[in-house]
């Protein structure tokens, strides 16, 4: 049986949103490579919502599936809407990750979360926390 | 699509000869080796046939052969065993930073029962240094375990230098095989250990059974109780079409040693050393000439083994890595960190490892279809745009 569900090895084998974007509104880095996952979120904000949405992923494959799906259900959003992605609707939405990897794996929301942080600060408005 | 499995490591495939070596113990000839009637007298002399097919294959005698159920068992059995025989005498043990789990914790095992524990380094290549050995032996030693060779990366050890340290000081002296026996001369005599583990499914026999030599004279303490079988040293109704699988695979890779380590070499050297010519920024893990000959295994910076090994298996090949993502642990491969590489270069993991059945094409094919999964995940990484980034501005 494999490890991983068909919609995880969906977003692996095709991963949606990768790359870098120039000159982006916001920047979100979480993780480092000795616990293995590192994942770099860029922003682009118009009118409050979140006209693009780009990654680069270090890590497995339930790594690279979370930060597809992150974008991707983020993509459009405004800010306090993408806000309440967690990693739990983003395991739900990869139908179930593995148990030993829902937390070193599904840091993509609180990545995609750092770069509106860093978007907010840039322009000197505060969000909601 | 191609399929090239390239994970002997984790397992070999069973040879059809030993499985039709094995087929009459799984049917009419169902008989306990315990037993006084003619269905015992079959099994029994099943069993000593293959007890003695084992030992031809090491240098040893036939009853210095104690059948297990695999090679970690073997190794479990090796380490308690002979350390807990011994421990009148003192109790301080001494392993390799890059054994086996089966042997590490084993001895971790006995540390947690008052045992004193010495880890001996390797250097860059996963070599023990014997000196290292030398310097760490004490009055209270009672049992030294340095694995013959390291499956992940290849590595063959020093072992007859090192026995001969052991054997001046009269310290039992194991080595776990379980990776190059079968798949080089293991010569039990020329090596110079005191107990050695082997496991059938690493050169073509079946899963679920290993075996243990002790030099005779040397004493072990049993690990499981019970009846009298094995000499008294492991009791439990003997697993005999396995026993039968494990002693036929090693009268043939002992007939066909020569040539299945020159074909194999052949194909490991080719990888060595056309891998990094198509893929910038790739380590070779491992003693570059000293290795054993299926085992290729590499670090591709900037990219992590799991995710290679899911696009690699996407197009047909097997392989294994030594990433904390591919371990259920989630830890990164104690051989590599020992090794002194850093976690970052040992998430890059990749370990391709040959047997009997592969082909020139099986190399051409992985060096076909391996650089543009390396590029692809390498345009995904953060890490390898932070490279890019600085050499530019270099």
């Amino acid at each position: 049986m494999p490890i991983y569900s068909e919609k995880v090895m969906e977003h692996f084998m095709n991963p949606r949103n990768v790359g870098e974007i120039e000159n982006p509104d916001g920047v979100g880095e979480v993780g480092n490579p000795v616990c293995g996952d590192m994942m770099t979120f860029y922003i682009k904000v118009k009118d409050n919502r979140l006209a693009d949405v780009k990654f680069k992923t270090f890590g497995c494959g339930a790594a690279i599936a979370v930060s597809s799906m992150v974008s991707e259900m983020a993509m459009g959003k405004t800010l306090d809407e993408a806000r309440k992605i967690t990693p739990k609707l983003v395991a739900e939405e990869l139908e179930g990750l593995p148990k030993n990897k829902f937390h070193c794996s599904n840091l993509g929301a609180q990545a995609l979360n750092k770069a509106i942080d860093n978007y907010l600060k840039k322009t000197g408005k505060r969000g909601k926390k | 699509m191609r399929k090239v499995y390239l994970d002997h490591v984790a397992t070999t495939p069973l040879l059809p000869e030993v499985r039709e070596a094995m087929l009459p113990y799984l049917g009419e000839l169902f008989g306990n080796p315990s037993c006084l009637h003619d269905w015992g007298d079959a099994a029994r002399e099943a069993l000593e046939k293959a007890r003695e097919q084992v030992a031809q294959l090491l240098g040893a005698s036939a009853d210095e052969i104690i059948f297990t159920g695999s090679g970690t068992e073997s190794n479990n059995f090796a380490v308690k065993g002979l350390a807990l025989a011994q421990q009148d005498k003192g109790k301080h043990i001494i392993v390799s930073a890059i054994e086996h789990f089966s042997v590490l914790h084993s001895a971790k095992t006995l540390q947690k029962m008052g045992f004193e524990l010495d880890e001996v380094p390797v250097d860059k290549f996963g070599v023990v240094d014997p000196r290292e050995v030398q310097k760490r032996i004490r009055k209270d030693t009672v049992l030294v375990a340095i694995m013959h060779a390291n499956g992940e990366v290849g590595t063959i050890e020093p072992i007859p230098e090192i026995a001969r340290i052991t054997r001046e000081h009269k310290i039992p002296f194991h080595t776990d095989a379980v990776a190059s026996a079968g798949a080089i001369p293991v010569n039990v005599k020329e090596l110079g250990v005191d107990a050695l583990s082997l496991a059938g499914n690493q050169f073509y026999g079946p899963k679920g059974v290993g075996a243990l030599y002790v030099r005779q004279g040397v004493r072990i303490m049993p690990l499981l109780d019970g009846g009298v079988q094995e000499g008294g040293r492991r009791a439990g109704t003997e697993n005999v079409p396995a026993i039968v699988g494990l002693g036929k695979a090693a009268e043939i890779a002992k007939k066909a040693m020569a040539s299945r380590v020159n074909k194999l070499s052949h194909l490991r050297d080719r990888l060595l050393g056309e891998l990094p010519q198509k893929i910038d920024h790739v380590v070779i893990t491992g003693h570059p000439e000293n290795r054993l000959p299926g085992s290729a295994s590499f670090c591709v910076e900037f990219i992590e083994g799991e995710s290679m090994l899911m696009l690699l298996n996407s197009q047909g090949v097997a392989v294994t890595s030594g990433s904390a993502c591919t371990s259920r642990a989630l830890k990164a491969s104690h051989v590599l960190i020992a090794m002194g590489l850093s976690h970052e270069i040992a998430q890059g993991s990749v370990l391709f490892t040959f047997g009997i059945d592969n082909s020139e094409e099986d190399v051409d094919y992985v060096l076909e279809v391996m650089p543009p999964i390396v590029e692809r995940l390498r345009q995904m990484s953060p890490l390898y745009a932070k490279f890019a980034k600085a050499s530019k501005r270099r």
